[in-house]
Parts: structure tokens; sequence; C-alpha cells
């Protein structure tokens, strides 16, 4: 069986001490940004990125992997005990959790969403086993042509599927990638958008970008209007579920698992997606319906399981096509390429350590999760209160010296600044920061490949319709764009995204 | 504000900002060689792009005089300008005076933005973490930064 040969490539790698250690430290980290206020996934992977330069490829992916889902993680621990979602992804678990928090049940609810999360991560870590390979197989025959159109569908589906104005959105993308063209040329040697400033004649940085819009402009955006925290269960306990427990929420997760599981895949889905739409399935479809909204247990279940699943299997484009989902992921591609790994299928043959370990490891960061978390579980409460005028100092901090670390450069420090205001006064126009991201990320290999494939073609535009993959993936593209602007499903969608919320 | 029939001023503003950004990106990328579509110059990309940005936020600016929607509310002038002038004395600081330094004034500036800004947690978080930064970032860690600028004899 090749499948367990390469589980067993990647269990040597993530099983040694030094990765154990990585993915433990990730996962600490991530639930701890998860609890702590004000403070997303996007941002902190921003901030630790420049320390992770140091390490060896794996151990990075591999630590910023377990941020990732230590993050889903954390954020329900706060959905549940104080009803403010942590990370957009459990916003649906605050509904039943917190009510079932205020029952006295609020051990019952974590420990349900850990349960859940734990098996749905096993199963998402086997279907990213299972099904990579192929789909890099298949990644591994395309043209350029191929790969621009591959990138214009990821992009048009990364909108389609997320919330908020689709037109705002293109806008955003447009700007990144137009962002992520400055600096020299590569094919020219001409430099482009610099204003003769040396500093810029390498492009922007993204950690400064990301830090910039995801930093500066969370923390200003939090500023406007300060939240105090209640905690409403200070002793938790209760933890074990019952036989009966398990029995009822067997079905939920299940239902949530696969769901996750295939909305994961989608560019643009992710964890958010997933959970709204675990909700409402199991909302439409349990016995108890009734109760939905007022504790619950289906309604912890369900998308706490398919939110792990969701985050887990966004890494099968990101890992075989080098497309980012989400703007974690576009994090992650960023640092593959600054650690040298060209983002695509080919890093699947060319590093199967590289791509089996952190495989494997996020189904050991799943474990650490439940292991660690349940009886940490007075820690994470206590961090629940931490002030945040406090805590935002520190974090400036952090994203000062992360970004004057890249390159001892004080022009990045002023760079983060700008794109901090930047990105909070789009935020107030509604423009939201991550599509932004994907395209500044996207922006020099989409225009290598469009490059490429016009050269191939010779100049004939023609080329990107005449092969039918490449046709296809602009075919869907186009339709996800006109089936969103329709205004009957236009309409649905946006009560999708705001009904549980 | 909206003296000549602005209903929605986040689409108004929010184009016209998008409209903005790809004309100066048009602009400067005409200095550069276009190409032709087999051979595309260092213009041709971005040429594309801004014009399709353009044609989008003229789209949004219209959507803004003509749908109209809730204005835009709470903007944080206070919280804005703290924090960007924190981060631009960090800049500003780091080399000239050290680490401690920069990072203490970051705390203290960026700190009073807060509603709930109190002066003496404040210094503790300011020293605090001139402290812990000094210690973990250069000492721990090795990052060849300036605990000491030369305006402190460094």
């Amino acid at each position: 069986m090749e499948l367990f040969a390469n589980l067993y490539t990647g269990f040597e790698v993530a099983l040694t001490p030094l990765n154990l250690l990585y993915c433990l430290g990730g996962v600490f980290v991530g639930t701890l940004i998860g609890v702590l206020p004000g403070l997303g996934p996007t941002a902190t992977i921003a901030m630790l990125l420049p320390v992770t330069f140091g390490l060896p490829p794996v151990s990075a992916l591999i630590m910023l992997a377990g941020i990732y889902y230590g993050a889903q993680y954390g954020g329900s621990t706060t959905a549940i005990l104080i009803n403010l979602p942590g990370e957009s992804s459990s916003v649906v678990t605050a509904l039943d959790g917190y009510q079932m928090a205020r029952q006295g049940r609020a051990g019952l609810a974590l420990s349900t969403a850990a349960l859940g999360s734990f098996f749905a991560g096993t199963v998402a870590t086997f279907l990213l086993a299972l099904f990579a390979p192929p789909l890099a197989e298949i990644a591994l025959k395309f043209g350029p042509a191929e790969y621009f159109s591959l990138m214009v569908m990821g992009l048009v589906a990364s909108v389609v599927l997320a919330h908020g104005s689709l037109i705002k959105a293109i806008a955003m993308i447009l700007l990144g990638l137009l962002l992520g063209l400055v600096g020299t040329d590569v094919t020219s040697g001409t430099p482009r958008f610099t204003f003769d400033i040396p500093e810029l004649a390498d492009g922007i940085n993204f950690v400064i970008v990301a830090m910039g819009m995801f930093g500066l402009g969370e923390i200003i955006r939090n500023l406007e209007n300060e939240e105090t925290r209640d905690v409403f269960a200070r002793k938790i306990t209760g933890l074990l579920p019952t036989w009966n427990d398990i029995k009822t929420i067997t079905a939920p997760v299940l239902r949530g698992t696969a769901l996750g599981s295939a909305l994961g895949i989608l560019p643009g889905g992710g964890a958010m997606l997933s959970s709204f739409a675990a909700y409402s399935l199991e909302k439409k479809i349990s016995k108890n319906s009734k109760n939905f909204g007022k504790g619950a247990i289906e309604g912890v279940a369900a998308p706490e399981s398919a939110n792990n699943a969701g985050a887990q299997t966004s890494f099968i484009p990101m890992l075989t096509l080098g497309i980012p989902s989400n703007p974690v992921m576009a994090l992650m591609i960023g640092a593959m390429i600054i650690q040298g790994i060209q983002p695509g299928p080919q890093v699947m043959t060319e590093q199967p350590s590289l791509f089996w370990g952190i495989i494997v490891s996020m189904w050991v960061g799943n474990f650490f999760l439940v292991v660690l978390n349940l009886p940490m579980i007075g820690l994470w409460v206590r961090m629940l209160t931490v002030p945040y005028h406090l805590l935002y100092p520190a974090i400036l901090v952090f994203c000062a010296i992360g970004v004057f670390s890249l390159n001892n450069s004080t022009f990045d420090v002023y760079l983060m600044a700008i794109f901090g205001v930047l990105g909070y006064v789009l935020s107030k126009l509604d423009c939201e920061p991550a599509p932004l991201l994907l395209g500044f990320i996207l922006g020099p290999m989409m225009e290598e490949y469009l490059r490429r494939a016009m050269v191939l073609s010779r100049g004939d535009a023609m080329v990107f319709i005449e092969r039918p993959i490449s046709a296809t993936m602009l075919g869907l593209a186009v339709i996800g764009l006109i089936v969103v602007l329709l205004p009957s499903i236009r309409k649905k969608r946006e009560e999708a995204f705001t009904e549980e919320g | 504000m909206s003296g000549f029939g602005i209903r929605n001023q986040k689409d108004f503003y929010s184009g016209l900002l998008f409209i903005a950004f790809g004309v100066a990106f048009m602009w400067i990328a005409q200095n550069y060689n276009f190409g032709t579509p087999r051979r595309m110059g260092p213009a041709f990309f971005p040429i594309i792009l801004s014009g399709i940005l353009i044609a989008i936020g003229i789209a949004i600016a219209v959507r803004g005089v003509t749908v109209a929607e809730e204005p835009m509310r709470g903007f944080t002038l206070k919280g804005l300008v703290l924090v960007i002038v924190g981060t631009l004395l960090f800049g500003f600081l780091v080399r000239s005076a050290g680490v401690p330094i920069a990072t203490a004034a970051l705390v203290a500036v960026s700190a009073y933005a807060s509603q709930r800004f109190n002066w003496k947690p404040t210094l503790v978080l300011a020293v605090g973490m001139a402290v812990f930064c000094t210690v973990v970032f250069i000492y721990a860690l090795g990052l060849p930064m300036p605990v000491r600028g030369p305006w402190l004899g460094g």
C-alpha cells in the first residue's frame, strides 16, 4: 500500500523530537491567540514568520499549520465560554455553545468541540493523504496556460464563496495583484513602481503587507469600540461526556466531518463556510431542531467537526496546486517561497518528506489539542480575560520588531504603518483585506504563467480557451461570477452569511 | 457630508480609492516597455490589471450614488493616529536610540489610544516589554539589533 508507505514517511518526519516540539509550540500559540481578545491567526502567523525563517522548512511549516488549527480550537473556546467567537469559523458554535455554558454544561460543550474536532481532523488527514497525490499527479501535467486559468479560478472562487461585497473583493484582488508586482521585473530587469527607493527593488515583503493590514489594521478597528469580556463559567467541570451524549453527537459529528471535508477543498471555502453549512444542515434534519439556539449539543458538535475538517482539507489545494484558499494559506505559500520551495504539485514528488511530514503533523497536532487543552482549560479561561488595552501595545511591539528584523530596515517599519492605514481605511469602506493578500501573493506567479503561456502560443490569447482544462477552469470562474451576481442567488448568499451570525 | 447626492459613502469613496490606485499604477506603468502579446513587456500585465481596476472602481462609485445604505460610522481618528505615530516613532528610534527605548515609546504612545488608558500599568508594560524584547530578541535569539543607539553613546 503506497498510502501507508507515504504515511510512514510522514510519521518519520513528524515524530522527530524537534518537529514534535514545533508542532506542540504551534498548537499552543495557536490556542493562545484563539482565546486572547482581538488577535487573529493571520496577524499572528505573520508576526511569527520572521522567527521561522531560520528553521528547516518542514519544521517551520509544521509550526505554522499548528497555529492555524490551534487558533480554530481556541476560537471555539471563547465562543462557548463568553459568546464571543474568537475566529469567524466559530460564530455558529457560539449559538448553542454559549447557551450550554449558561446551563452549566460548559465542560460538556468544550469536550464535544474537542472530540468532534479530533475525529474530524483524523478523517480529514486521511482524505488529504488519499486525494492529494492524484490531484498533484494531474496538476503535474499542467502547462502555463492551465496554471494561469487555475489561479484565475482560485481567486474568483475565493471571493464568490466568502462573505461581503463581491465587486469590492474583486477590486481588492486586483489591487493586491498590482502591489505584488512592485519591485524588479524578473524577465526584463526593469524596476517597477519602486520610486527609485532601493528598499523596494526586491518588492514588498508579504509579511509587511500582512502585518500592516491584519495586525495594525485590526488593532485600530478594535480601538473603535473596546469590548468588555465577562466570563460566564469560571470553574469548568463535567468535561467527560456520558454514553448518551456520545450517542447524540455521533451522527452530527459524522455529517459535519463529511460536509466540512468537501467544502474545505473549495478555494475560499475552508473553515468558515464549512461551519455555517454544517449548522444549517443539522438544524434542518435534526429531530431535536426546536432546541437549536437553546443549548443543543448537536449545534456544537456539527459545526466544530466541520470547521476542523475544512481547515485541514483547505491544505489540499495549497499543497498540491500552490493555490491559497484563504489568507493563512497565502502566508504559508509565502513562507515556502522564502524557504526556497516553489509551491506546486512538484512539492510532493521532490520533497516527499516535507509533504507527508506536514500532513501527518496535522494529525499529531490535533491529538495534542485534545490531550493538552482539556486539562489546560483553566489556563485558557484565565487568558480570556487579559485586558485588551494592555495586550495591543504588546502586539504592536511584536509586529514592529518582527518587521524590522526581516532586513534590519526602518523603511519596512514605515511601510507597515502605511499598510496599516490602508488596511484600516479599506475595512471602514467595507473592503475586506483577505482578497488583497491572496492577490498579492499570486501576482508575480500569475504574470509569469501568463507570459510563458503567451510565448508558447506565439501571442495568441485563444490558447486559454482552446486548451480544454484551461477553458473549463475559466468557464467555472465565469459561471461562479454570474451565479453570484444573479439577484435571487445573491440574496440567498447574503442570507446564508448573516442568518446565523 | 453628501452635498451632491452620494447615498452610500462607503461605496462611493472606496470606488474613488480604487480608481485613484488604478490611475496611479497605469500612469507609472506607461514609462515601461509594453511589449507585444507574444513578448510581454514589464508594462503589459500592470496596465491590463489597472485598466480593469479603474473600470470596477467606476462601477463601485456609481453604485454609491445610486444605491442607498447606512452611513459610515465609528471612525477612530485617535486610534489611527496614535497607533501609526507609535509605529513610525519605533522605526525612527530603533536605530538611533536602540530597541528598549523604541519599544517603550511605541507602548506608551499606542496605549494612550485606549479609553481605559491609565499611566501606571502603561509604565509597567512599557518597561516590561522593553526588558523582555531586549532579552529575548537580542540576547537570546541573537537578532542583530542595537541595544543602545548612537544617541546613547552606543
